[in-house]
């Protein structure tokens, strides 16, 4: 294919947003719509993966509105595999907002599913972005368009939510994360994405950790602490947005923009020699370690999930500034096993609110045996992310301890056992009163299991968990492409 | 000599002259036809205008074909060409856009006088922009301050009154004081013509009449621009006008004030008057940062729309000044670039604003809640516009904002900081602009109605052409960049 139809994976979700506004009136043939885009730009995107997969780097310029600041698309092995993930996720997730949105009589319903499209195009061109001015532009899309997601049920309590969520995530990137790319440019004369990266030679050592900084807080989407308030916050939108965007899109692509700057703009090995950069594994480490202990705390089940969120992102971070090749393939191989662990785990939310309108934990005791799909789901999920095989959470932990010790870096090595820990301490109680502890009383147990479409996605999700331990190989070959091009 | 040859005396005198043939007209509706006529005819001048600049260079143009320095000379640059358009570009839109909006504001039986006020402001304002020597532009600035004070004060609401005889001393104070400088260099170099003074200046170089009118045209211009501190009249000018002439008047009177601060500090002053441009720098840096900060900070709590967005006019405008004050070719450019983006945000948002008191008969956020449920073509519009202001890339703001910082950034020792504060000042622009969009999609209606009522299909039209010219110039700004960098060129062609 020719690098001329990189744009069509931008424009499919774009017309499909056209397509839900103009049939907004028969809801049957609007939802068609939604999963029909979602289909065609899986596809689309998939058809790209054995090319990059190849080798090939697929790239083409839309505009120069400044000189030397273009906005241009281009294909690398980590973005291929972010489009990958969110454009897949995409399809069982519409398939599961069906189920919801119905399930639950939610309203304005064709403004949540045109938002929705426009989310998955700026998370597309955020994957595909070939300098940090486009990437820049399609984030702030993303924040924008996921506001009206977030704030979907319009009462006080969520516009104050939204506005927090709205408030961090626009704050930190104009603050913060434009600065950085202004500085970046003013700096090097560039801003397109090169291995290897731009930076060394341009800026001086001390200021090098100051711009990392810059450009790692500026991500707010990457939650790294003090900026994670926004994720707790979004949890008050709908169950479906929670999951895909705050678990893969929106999340994702802020753990997505800090490891592609780190390997495109910085560079892996001088980042390494830079002392002054060496701050941000302590960051990663604080932030897993408090988040964990936080969601240890916490008793609402949609809100623990975020603040697990919060810690499994900074295992990406901190994966990729462990800087070795294993320790990178790790981080992008984190990037996916996340993915399919954490949505699992906020369908399975979203399916005990929708059948049983439970939300707090100490609710859901005795549910496995009423909802058995569902918390099977779950558990899975829940193993997945302490890292227990056979669940891909485990393959992705194996590459990142393999990188700390190829780099002697004890404290990386210590914060990931010390969070297993915690992850098992916070999940395993759920999934053992869930299953054994007798119901809880006051609470009212008749229900029956989640719609088909919820229980149809979240078991093809739960599933992925599982095969995808054993069916890595495709995306470890196009990420180790990563490794190999890297001067090591 | 063809007709192509008169632009620049036809760009005056097509609106001066349809002007009384327009209060000739008894019907309020063949006046505004009329008057929308002639706009959009001089806004056709302005682009042929622009078209041969950009093609040949400088326009001269000696009226009645007597030469400068003694005859009246019309000189067209890049940097006309730019102000050019936006006057006759705005005038046009919010004359396209207005017509409902001024049909309830104004009195039929008055109409006809209202829009030949209208065509004479605009003809003063292009009288600005073509004039080549310093007393014309005096003569045009009060022929176009004096037709402003009519079109604001035309409206229903009596504060417009207080408004603009507030307007009115502060301007006169301004023009005066313009005056006075442009005498005292009348009286040391014996010229008024712009080309002229530059080069006979140099004979009378620090002498205490040419720095002291130095000063007053600089302070005199900085009141009719809304410098900050010097911005008290624009507030409530801008707020109690009639909508459609506070989208005219946003967009472009205080632009065409700039211009002519940058043509006499740049262009006369620059070249000649030892360390002029430090001390320029060092008059206008802090008040163009005082007014990015604190103007922002008050728009945040405003409670009427369009109060709000004078606010952020004030800031906006001392962005320009910053730009301007660096005194370096990067900062004219973000300046002169700045000048024309902010004009196309904030005439698209004064338009949406127009839409919505069409509907509901008020601008005070708390009658607009749920606005954007009920009106949500043109809410999304004004989020469009919105991010323009804010300077979200993808839009035309971000461009003139990249040149700013870049510019800013170049300033030795005070880069860090003057970012900061342009950053800060973004922020802030978020929050009182999403304050009002929040608002706008989730507050509830104050009377609990709920249903869509949009304005008319052309008017939605126009809006959506103004909010998408905000994306294209944003992704293909070559015009504006174009006329930007001719428009520096000038500015620093006395600098050798």
């Amino acid at each position: 294919m020719g690098a001329n139809t990189l744009p069509v994976i931008l424009l499919l979700p774009l017309l499909g947003a056209i397509g839900i506004a103009c049939t907004a009136r028969w809801p049957n043939v609007r939802e068609t719509v939604s999963v029909l885009t979602a289909l065609g730009l899986a596809v689309v995107v998939f058809s790209w993966f054995p090319e990059v997969s190849a080798g090939a780097r697929p790239h083409i310029i839309l505009s120069e509105p400044l000189p030397g600041l273009t906005l241009a698309l281009s294909l690398e092995p980590l973005g291929m595999m972010f489009a990958c993930i969110a454009s897949f996720l995409w399809i069982i997730n519409t398939i599961y907002s069906i189920g919801y949105m119905r399930g639950n009589r939610e309203k304005h319903q064709t403004r949540f599913y045109i938002c929705f499209a426009l989310a998955i195009a700026a998370a597309m061109g955020i994957a595909l972005a070939d300098n940090l001015f486009t990437l820049f532009l399609f984030y702030e899309i993303l924040t924008l368009s996921t506001y009206p997601l977030v704030a979907h049920k319009g009462d006080p309590k969520t516009i104050a939510s939204a506005r927090v969520y709205l408030g961090i995530l626009i704050g930190t990137s104009i603050g913060l994360l434009l600065p950085a790319i202004i500085w970046t440019y003013v700096a090097t004369g560039t801003t397109t994405f090169t291995l290897g990266g731009i930076i060394q030679g341009n800026v001086p050592g001390p200021a090098v950790g100051l711009l990392l900084g810059l450009f790692v807080f500026g991500v707010g989407k990457a939650a790294i602490m003090p900026v994670h308030r926004w994720l707790p916050a979004a949890m008050v939108a709908p169950t479906p947005v929670s999951a895909l965007l705050h678990a893969v899109a929106v999340v994702k692509a802020g753990v997505f923009c800090v490891t592609k700057i780190i390997i495109y703009i910085f560079g892996v090995d001088f980042l390494f020699s830079q002392p002054s950069a060496q701050w941000l594994q302590y960051i990663a480490a604080f932030t897993i370690i408090s988040a964990s202990v936080v969601a240890l705390y916490q008793t609402n089940l949609k809100r623990m999930l975020a603040y697990s969120t919060i810690a499994q992102l900074s295992y990406v971070i901190m994966a990729t500034v462990i800087l070795k090749p294993l320790a990178e393939i790790g981080a992008a191989v984190h990037i996916a096993a996340h993915a399919f662990g954490k949505i699992t785990l906020f369908f399975a939310a979203g399916a005990i609110y929708t059948a049983a309108h439970k939300t707090e934990l100490w609710q859901l005791a005795g549910i496995g045996r009423r909802m058995p799909i569902t918390m099977a789901a779950f558990t899975i999920g829940a193993l997945s992310m302490i890292g227990v095989p056979p669940t891909v959470g485990f393959v992705s932990k194996w590459f990142i301890l393999a990188g700390a010790f190829q780099a002697e870096n004890y404290l990386a090595i210590f914060t990931i056992i010390a969070s297993t820990v915690l992850n098992a301490m916070y999940f395993l109680p759920i999934i053992y009163f869930a299953w054994l502890a007798p119901d809880a009383p006051d609470v009212d147990m008749n229900h029956g299991e989640a719609p088909p479409a919820m229980l149809l996605a979240l078991g093809v999700t739960a599933a992925l968990t599982i095969g995808f331990f054993f069916f890595n190989q495709p995306l470890l070959d196009l990420e180790s492409q990563l490794v190999e091009s890297l001067p090591l | 000599m063809n007709l192509a040859d008169h632009l620049p005396a036809l760009q005056v005198a097509l609106p001066l002259l349809t002007a009384p043939l327009v209060i000739l007209l008894r019907a309020g509706f063949l006046a505004w036809l009329a008057a929308l006529i002639a706009s959009l005819a001089s806004l056709g001048l302005a682009i042929l205008l622009t078209i041969t600049v950009l093609e040949t260079g400088t326009q001269q143009y000696a009226v009645g074909g007597w030469q400068p320095p003694f005859g009246i000379a019309l000189t067209v640059d890049g940097l006309s060409a730019l102000v050019l358009l936006l006057i006759t570009g705005a005038s046009s839109l919010a004359l396209a856009g207005g017509r409902q909006s001024l049909r309830l504001d104004i009195d039929n039986r008055r109409a006809p006088m209202f829009y030949g006020a209208w065509l004479i402001a605009m003809a003063g304002l292009c009288g600005i922009a073509v004039a080549g020597d310093a007393f014309n532009v005096f003569v045009f600035m009060e022929i176009s301050s004096l037709a402003t004070y009519i079109l604001i004060a035309a409206g229903r609401d009596r504060r417009a009154l207080s408004a603009v005889f507030k307007y009115l001393i502060i301007g006169t104070i301004g023009a005066t004081f313009y005056l006075i400088g442009v005498g005292f260099i009348y009286m040391m170099t014996g010229t008024l013509n712009f080309a002229d003074m530059a080069l006979r200046l140099n004979d009378v170089i620090e002498t205490r009449p040419i720095i002291i009118a130095a000063g007053f045209i600089t302070i005199g211009l900085a009141l009719k621009a809304a410098i900050f501190p010097l911005h008290i009249w624009l507030p409530r000018a801008y707020t109690y006008a009639p909508n459609a002439v506070t989208v005219f008047i946003a967009a472009c009177s205080t632009k065409v004030s700039i211009y002519v601060l940058l043509r006499f500090n740049y262009a006369v002053f620059h070249g000649n008057l030892l360390g002029h441009s430090d001390l320029f720098t060092v008059f206008i840096i802090p008040l163009a940062l005082s007014g990015i900060l604190l103007a922002s900070a008050i728009a945040i709590y405003q409670g009427n729309v369009k109060k709000m967005l004078a606010f952020s006019s004030v800031a906006q405008i001392s962005y320009i000044a910053l730009a301007a004050g660096l005194a370096s070719q990067s900062g004219l450019m973000a300046a002169l670039l700045h000048m024309f983006n902010h004009a196309l945000a904030k005439g698209t948002l004064f338009l949406c604003v127009l839409a919505f008191v069409l509907t509901s008969r008020s601008a005070t956020i708390t009658d607009l809640h749920g606005i954007g449920r009920r009106m949500p073509w043109t809410m999304a519009a004004f989020v469009l516009a919105s991010l323009s202001l804010i300077g979200v890339p993808g839009t035309a703001g971000f461009v003139s904002k990249w040149y700013l910082v870049v510019a800013v950034m170049e300033v030795p020792g005070w880069g860090i900081p003057l970012v900061i504060a342009i950053i800060a000042s973004s922020l802030m622009a978020v929050v009182y602009l999403w304050k009002f969009i929040e608002a706008a999609y989730y507050g509830e209606a104050p009377n609990g109605e709920t249903g869509t009522m949009e304005v008319a299909l052309p008017l939605r039209a126009l809006i959506w052409v103004a909010a998408l010219s905000n994306v294209y110039f944003g992704l293909f700004p070559q015009l504006p960049l174009a006329l930007a960098q001719s428009g520096t060129g000038t500015l620093l062609g006395g600098l050798h």
